[in-house]
């Protein structure tokens, strides 16, 4: 039986911040709320693949799951949240940059 | 103290604007970052979860007042005003953005400190024993050994593409505190029959595959080292594993091969490679250990630490954790703890930094050392200088007197930052801390090491902790599996996995029953955990953390 796709979203490290970026329909955000929904998986592919030929914006591209909540991305995996707020440690990162 | 040639001045000159140009070209795009990637590794460049990290290297967790302040600058200008000190006597700092990476390195190239071999197939920073030159029990000062194995090996041509990284311990003292049997070649300075020598251990290492590592050379003499080690580490290059990363390391060679097998392969080699050595490594040996030399020490009266010792309740807690005997009359080895409850295990502020090299400079002949342990250390401070020392230290939180007890706990950044993470370390750490600190029962419990890795590599070295967490990822949980009587001395062992892994709510309370476990057990309060434990096993551990199993048994 062939896997169900489920909802996912690219993304990626900034080359010059480092900081996690998620793609959205134009470009790149610092927001996992504000990333591009792909859910059907030809379509991800190649999303994927453009994103990972912009050698000059991002490192690392990839696809990562994610849940909708009122139609909004959330992540499904505590390494996503993390990566979408920070670390838990300090208030350091997206949790107090992003506002 | 040790300060680099003007050779290795122009040589960081060199590498640090080389990395410049590439920095640059990777930002202009002209550089993939498939390209990219090994260069900035090269100079301990990495990317982590929320950014990259630049990780400094501190040979032999040695450092005067003047770097620290340079790394207090770093930290407060290009990282969030604060420092990671590591397992590896090394700091990192993470949060630094890629255009700055080159300031960054030229500001460690004025305090001659650089970012080069932490990180790659390369012979890494060699770590030692972070009391040496100080300890009481020292046979010989292990850092001039240190820095010559640094020498040899930094940018050996031999050496610049092994199958795996190589990482090496010295030791100076019988009392093992560089945990040399968990390196892939550990070094025991000797004296037998009035010669200097090394017991030289090989295949040690922690990560996914823990090994213990095995005597080679009970007695090695002085003047063998260098072709000795390039023996080893040559014929490891050749029967090293280079078709599977985790078969790579010289542990699963020594493993595979059997000891006595590589003894005869590096006895023959080492023929070849003895020719090769004219003796001036002994020379060089010889004018390195000058740059060692001892501080002047000095005499005056112990009044001032006594008086204060019997005064004030909170010095003699300190004093009474904190301090390590010292090889000159007056003298002590002090602790600095950055393990303050509910704080990052090895984390220290710019401020922080700042302070500790002030105090360096005005009570411990500007010596600063880094332990693997995560704590700072100030090597050589006389004890009438310690009530003015610990008042100062309180001001900034730097004052808890917890070392080498519970709450004195390893960690590695885990999830919080380590982007290879399977789950957290660095709350569990703070976690359990606080909670311990909350009934004030940590002097009562007594010498007990917990360590806390977040995935298999084992940066945290939890395989050798009295209590060892290892946090992984179980279908999208954080789990933590607990191993119990491990220990990273002479006597190195990697502890018994106890059972089933615990969740992050559960982990605290089962650390809870193991203490409590171990306070019933004890003969008496001598009796510290791991003797206990070496007495009971891990039966009645279990049988505490895991109740129900037993009902189940019966
Ligand atoms: C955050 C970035 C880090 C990364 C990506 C990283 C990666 C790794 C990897 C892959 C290994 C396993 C090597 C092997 O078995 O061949 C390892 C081992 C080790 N790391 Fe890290 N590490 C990081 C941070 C740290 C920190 C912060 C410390 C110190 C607290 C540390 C100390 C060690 C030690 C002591 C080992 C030795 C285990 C052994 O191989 O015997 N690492 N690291
Ligand atoms: S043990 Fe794992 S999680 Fe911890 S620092 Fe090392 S690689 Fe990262």
């Amino acid at each position: 039986m062939p896997k169900t796709f489920t909802p996912k979203v690219v993304t990626a490290n900034h080359l010059l911040k480092g900081d996690v970026i998620y793609q959205t329909a134009t470009g790149w955000s610092r927001r996992l709320d504000e990333a591009e929904v792909l859910t059907d998986e030809a379509d991800a592919d190649l999303r994927l693949i453009e994103a990972s030929q912009q050698v000059d914006v991002v490192v690392g591209a990839y696809l990562a799951d994610i849940a909708l909540e009122n139609g909004i991305p959330a992540p499904t995996h505590f390494r996503e949240d993390f990566r979408a707020t920070g670390p838990s440690n300090y208030a350091h990162g997206k949790q107090v940059e992003l506002g | 103290m040790y300060s680099y040639s003007q050779f290795d001045t122009d040589f960081l000159a060199t590498r640090n604007a080389q990395f410049r140009a590439q920095v640059e070209r990777r930002i202009a795009g002209n550089l993939t970052e498939d390209e990219f990637k090994p260069l900035r590794l090269m100079n301990g460049l990495y990317l982590q979860l929320h950014a990259y990290m630049l990780r400094v290297a501190i040979p032999y967790g040695t450092l005067n007042s003047r770097q620290m302040r340079k790394l207090a600058e770093i930290g407060d200008r290009w990282d969030k005003g604060y420092g990671h000190f590591t397992t590896r006597q090394n700091i990192q700092f993470n949060w630094p953005e890629l255009k700055d990476v080159p300031d960054m390195l030229d500001a460690l190239a004025e305090v001659g400190m650089h970012a080069i071999q932490t990180s790659g197939n390369t012979i890494r920073n060699v770590t030692a024993d972070h009391f040496a030159g100080a300890a009481a029990d020292e046979i010989a000062d292990p850092r001039p050994v240190a820095e010559l194995l640094r020498q040899w090996s930094t940018d050996h041509p031999e050496f610049q593409f092994m199958p795996r990284k190589f990482k090496i311990a010295v030791t100076g003292s019988p009392n093992d505190r560089a945990v040399t049997k968990a390196h892939d070649i550990g070094l025991r300075m000797l004296q037998r029959d009035g010669q200097n020598g090394y017991e030289v251990i090989v295949g040690g290492g922690l990560g996914r595959t823990p090994m213990i590592g095995k005597v080679i050379n009970d007695f090695l003499p002085e003047a063998d080292l260098l072709p000795y080690l390039e023996a080893i580490v040559s014929v490891w290059n050749q029967i090293g594993r280079r078709d599977n990363k985790y078969k790579a390391r010289i542990k699963i060679t020594v493993h595979e091969h059997g000891i006595d097998e590589i003894r005869r392969l590096v006895e023959d080699r080492f023929v070849e490679t003895r020719k090769t050595f004219t003796g001036v490594d002994v020379q060089m040996l010889r004018e390195i250990e000058a740059h060692f030399a001892a501080p002047d020490f000095v005499k005056k009266s112990e009044a001032p630490f006594k008086d204060a010792y019997h005064k004030d309740p909170v010095f003699r807690s300190w004093a009474d954790t904190n301090l390590t005997a010292h090889r000159a009359e007056g003298y002590k080895i002090v602790s600095i703890s950055l393990k303050k409850h509910g704080e990052t295990p090895g984390d220290a502020t710019g401020d922080q930094m700042r302070l500790m090299a002030d105090l360096a400079e005005t009570y411990g002949h500007d010596e600063l050392r880094i332990s693997h342990e995560q704590n700072v250390i100030l090597p050589h401070v006389h004890v009438s200088d310690l009530p003015s020392l610990h008042a100062a230290l309180q001001k900034d939180g730097l004052a808890t007197a917890n070392i080498g007890l519970i709450s004195d706990i390893i960690a590695c950044p885990g999830m919080d930052y380590c982007a290879l993470a399977t789950a957290r370390s660095i709350p569990i750490a703070q976690e359990i801390a606080t909670a311990f600190d909350d009934i004030k029962r940590e002097h009562d419990i007594g010498a007990l090491k917990i360590k806390i890795s977040g995935c298999i590599n084992a940066c945290g070295h939890h395989h050798v902790g009295h209590i060892g967490i290892l946090g992984l990822d179980r279908a999208g949980v954080e789990n933590y599996q607990i191993t119990l009587g491990g220990d990273h001395t002479e006597a190195a062992r990697v502890g018994d996995r106890v059972g089933p892994g615990f969740s992050a709510d559960e982990i605290v309370p089962a650390v809870e029953r193991i203490v409590d476990t171990y306070l019933d057990l004890r003969t008496d309060a001598d009796e510290t955990f791991d003797i206990t434990y070496q007495r009971t096993g891990l039966a009645p551990f279990k049988a505490a953390l895991y109740p129900e199993t037993k009902v189940a048994a019966e």
